[in-house]
């Protein structure tokens, strides 16, 4: 005898999705498409990186120095102030440009070409990193300027694991020429042990 | 049905009839439940959960001219120097030191850490990262910091001496 299975009420399963659909939206925040990857060194610490009012100085394993900020006012504040510093006319254009990517990793000198490109373009080139070296540090008016736009900033260093000690002593240098003697090194959890 | 008003009273008898037919209003709700679970697997895999931890280091001010330094008996001082072959040679005081091999390991350089820390309460340790090393070394070396407390560390810029040593060391 067949059976007619008897039905369900799945209302409240669907009230169920909707909210967690609803919880995950809202919670979720992007993965921002770095220019790099990182592979980030292991540490038993277990302080977690403030979500926003993050100044960001990724070295890549080629000791390329990549820097970003976060928060979109902020940016487009630091690129007019970056502009007055080194005589570049940015237009409305480029600074929303700009406000909208995330790392940036060329001399200042050809961000204006830089934030020309589309974002297929820009993701497919290699940027050659900010110049760091004491003759000519760009790093240095980067961090000088974030932190005179938003004086909250955090600073965190997201070295790869690999990346020359010479390369992050520089960085941290800078760091401190410029009075900055707190800062975060992103590293991930310790696997195993 | 094609009733479009102004047909006259009649056939509003019928009009109700139709109404009578109506059936259950559920409607199926399949097609919405799987696309809330499709949204629902989509957003958990693209939430990225875990947050990156970090290390709070705070570097000491440049020192002013001027300023007095606080002087520490040598043989408190421990000189940790990181080398360019993942590996770490350590030595005590200043004197005619003879630097140490240690590795990154439980085994290692916490092992003597620990046990330095151990027999000098008032222990201080320079590390001093040579340029070829790896940010990994350094970020290693911090941690040991913190897995055996040491009080008072420092990171500071390696001398000639320092790459000596370590190159003596190296050859043995």
């Amino acid at each position: 005898m067949a059976r007619i299975a008897p039905p369900i009420d799945m209302t409240p399963m669907v009230d169920l999705a909707f909210l967690l659909v609803t919880f995950f939206m809202l919670t979720a925040t992007a993965i921002p498409d770095e220019p790099v990857t990182v592979d980030t060194p292991s540490s038993v610490s277990e302080i977690k990186l403030p979500e926003n009012n993050v100044m960001t100085i990724t070295i890549d394993k080629d000791s390329r120095v990549f820097f970003n900020v976060d928060g979109q006012f902020t940016r487009a504040e630091l690129l007019g102030k970056i502009g007055e510093r080194y005589g570049i006319a940015f237009t409305e254009n480029e600074t929303k440009t700009f406000a909208i990517i995330s790392s940036v990793g060329v001399p200042i000198g050809s961000l204006k070409q830089f934030l020309a490109l589309n974002p297929e373009q820009r993701k497919s080139i290699t940027q050659p990193g900010i110049p760091s070296d004491s003759a000519q540090n760009e790093l240095a008016d980067w961090v000088l300027q974030a932190r005179l736009s938003n004086p909250r900033l955090r600073i965190a260093i997201k070295g790869d694991r690999d990346a020359n000690y010479g390369t992050i002593k520089k960085v941290i240098d800078t760091m401190i020429d410029r009075k900055v003697n707190r800062f975060n090194l992103i590293t991930n959890m310790e696997k195993g042990s | 049905m094609a009733e479009l008003g102004g047909d006259g009273g009649g056939k509003k008898k019928k009009g109700g009839k139709v109404r009578a037919k109506k059936g259950s209003t559920r409607i199926d709700m399949t097609p919405m439940v799987d696309l809330a679970f499709l949204l629902l697997t989509f957003f958990v895999m693209t939430t990225t959960l875990n947050k990156p931890q970090t290390m709070e280091i705070t570097m000491p001010e440049k020192p002013k001219p001027g300023d007095e330094m606080p002087e520490i008996n040598e043989k408190n001082v421990m000189t940790v120097v990181l080398a360019d072959d993942n590996k770490v040679y350590w030595y005590m005081g200043i004197t005619e030191p003879v630097a140490e091999k240690a590795d990154y390991s439980a085994e290692g350089i916490r092992k003597i850490l620990l046990q330095k820390k151990a027999e000098l309460p008032k222990l201080v340790v320079l590390i001093k990262a040579m340029d070829e090393s790896k940010y990994k070394n350094m970020v290693d070396i911090m941690d040991e910091m913190n897995i055996s407390s040491m009080q008072r560390f420092a990171l500071v810029d390696i001398t000639d001496t320092d790459v000596q040593l370590v190159k003596e060391a190296q050859a043995l």
